[in-house]
């Protein structure tokens, strides 16, 4: 008997390990939520809405307009997504279908090296090394601009973009390359019109992974983007500073009073925050499983 | 009075160092279906390759010999690979369309190679090429709807289609039954039957039935030698080695 209940007993010791440890895991996330609703909640009330979505960010004269910052966030990610995405599927492209079997063997453990440079070391990178470039090839008083914070955060998503976007060139099944090849294509023609549209929801998923890891970077785009609260609405924009969500709530919330309007409004820029990732994440998932039920990727 | 299509002359194939075709010599006629039959791994899918040089993209393969296409040598330094592709056609053992619509996957060649003009020439030369598969009734309604969504005989016949559109002069089919029902199978070797009056059909198939309903020549492979090659009736009927006898009726493979 002692026997045939030790196996059971072991089972049961596991089970439950497993078990509190994903259910505690779902816990913490949904305690974060709730800390987050009940910190930034009441800032909506404290401020008027007019306020609060307004165009000027001067929490010293009660001034909570949080457009610029959205906007800044904005500018910066699309911009850096602009950016890396091209980048990105050329250099996933390149490694997964022309480099040479030896060259790929390097490539690959490389870019994910890149994937572990702390974000304070390319923010420091940034300062020091891009923005001086930036600001001479611009001829602007300042290097650390919306560009500058793009590029960085460019940097900093290629590395996910070109390993997931290679993963899905990699799912592409050979006989696809086959019969474009046996159809007279040449291999470029095969890659671009076969292989990569056959790959596509994989691209679109790099892509938003890339930008869910722009979006929510702090350290670097604070260390580089000059971090003024202004409407990035000129055409220039992008060569001047800019502040993004994450900066504003990194920079101020070492100087705030715990309670307090101000306090609250910093909670509040990360429940923005929060909802644009949540829904960008949402239209990731249903572009993929639209594509996923018409069977099939044009 | 069919006039000569390949002409081979004394092909060894190798992956590596592993000689995969020995010494094979033979002709394919014009205008007429050539059977390939043989016990699985003899070599037949690699002879197949080897005329459109789909083999080309195998690292460490190798060719000697001649492989003449209407008296060219298609080895020779200087072809284009592409342009030969073109011109000998395939047909995969799994029906492969492209994860587009119907339209698209038969549009992929001419647009690829700028073969049309303008949109009508288009839609005219893909309407042409799916009646030519005998596809355009079931397609027709609906020519974007999404080709994996399709049966797989008509799939396979979509690749067929897909292949005609770029108007080649040899159709080379690797088993393109294999994956399909009896039905689907006997729309396909009908189509065969069809297509062998403006194309040169070289079918490579493990199903002997097969290659004596559809064939007008019939090659029989093994480990790599041609053994025998000859007008498929005498072959099956009256076959002049041992070795094919035993085969066809069961005693070998
Ligand atoms: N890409 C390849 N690399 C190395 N050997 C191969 C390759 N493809 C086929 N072979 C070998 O060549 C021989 C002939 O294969 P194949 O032409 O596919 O035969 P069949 O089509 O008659 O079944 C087999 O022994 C097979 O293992
Ligand atoms: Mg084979």
């Amino acid at each position: 008997m002692e026997q045939m209940r030790r196996p059971r007993l072991g089972e049961f010791v596991i089970e439950s390990l497993v078990k509190v440890a994903g259910l505690s895991s779902i816990g913490f996330v949904v305690l974060i939520f709730f800390f987050l609703l009940r910190e930034g909640v009441p800032v909506f009330f404290e401020v008027e809405l007019t306020n609060l979505f307004s165009t000027r960010w001067y929490p010293t004269f009660g001034l909570f307009g949080t457009l610029p910052l959205i906007l800044g966030s904005a500018l910066v990610t699309l911009s850096a997504i602009a950016i890396a995405l091209p980048l990105g599927v050329v250099t996933a492209v390149f490694v997964r279908e022309v480099a040479p079997h030896w060259a790929r063997e390097i490539l690959k453990p490389m870019i994910e090296v890149l994937a572990g440079i702390p974000s304070v070391v390319l923010g420091f990178f940034g300062m020091t090394l891009l923005a001086p470039v930036v600001r001479r090839m611009l001829g602007m008083p300042t290097g650390l601009t919306a560009l500058t914070g793009a590029l960085i955060l460019a940097y900093m998503s290629l590395p996910t973009i070109i390993s997931v976007a290679e993963d899905a060139l990699d799912a592409v099944p050979k006989s696809y390359r086959d019969a474009g090849l046996a159809l007279g294509a040449t291999q470029w023609q095969t890659i671009w019109r076969v292989v990569v549209p056959a790959a596509r929801s994989g691209i679109v998923t790099a892509v938003m992974l890339g930008m869910g890891r722009a979006i929510g970077e702090t350290m670097a785009v604070m260390m580089v983007t000059g971090n003024a609260a202004r409407m990035p609405l000129t055409l220039d924009s992008l060569f001047r500073p800019v502040r993004t969500m994450t900066a504003t709530i990194a920079a101020e919330m070492g100087e705030v009073a715990e309670g307090s309007v101000h306090y609250h409004a910093l909670f509040g820029i990360g429940i923005i925050l929060f909802v644009i990732t949540f829904i960008l994440n949402l239209t990731a998932a249903a572009t993929i499983f639209k594509k996923r039920r018409r069977g099939g990727l044009r | 009075m069919h006039t000569i299509k390949f002409s081979l002359e004394h092909i060894y194939f190798y992956y590596g160092k592993y000689m995969a075709l020995s010494d094979i010599s033979m002709t394919i006629l014009d205008r007429q279906i050539t059977a390939l039959i043989g016990p699985s791994g003899c070599g037949k899918s690699t002879f197949l390759r080897c005329l459109n040089r789909m083999n080309d993209t195998i690292p460490g393969a190798r060719l000697e010999g001649r492989v003449l296409l209407d008296n060219q040598d298609i080895y020779a330094p200087g072809v284009d690979v592409v342009n030969l592709r073109r011109r000998v056609g395939m047909v995969f053992q799994r029906p492969n369309p492209f994860p587009q619509s119907v339209f698209d996957n038969v549009a992929f060649g001419p647009r690829v190679l700028g073969l049309t003009r303008n949109k009508d020439e288009l839609y005219w030369l893909v309407e042409q090429s799916l009646r030519g598969a005998a596809l355009w009734d079931e397609v027709k309604d609906n020519l974007k709807q999404d080709a994996l969504s399709l049966s797989l005989g008509q799939q396979q016949r979509l690749c067929i289609a897909r292949a005609i559109a770029v108007s080649p002069e040899v159709i080379l089919m690797d088993e393109p039954c294999s994956a399909l029902d009896p039905i689907a199978t006997l729309e396909i070797e009908e189509l065969m039957r069809q297509l062998k009056e403006q194309y040169c059909i070289v079918i490579v198939t493990h199903n002997m039935q097969q290659a004596a309903r559809v064939s007008d020549w019939t090659g029989f492979f093994w480990l790599g030698k041609l053994v025998e090659f000859d007008e498929t009736q005498s072959v099956f009927t009256r076959p002049s080695q041992k070795l094919t006898e035993d085969y066809i009726t069961g005693r070998a493979g």
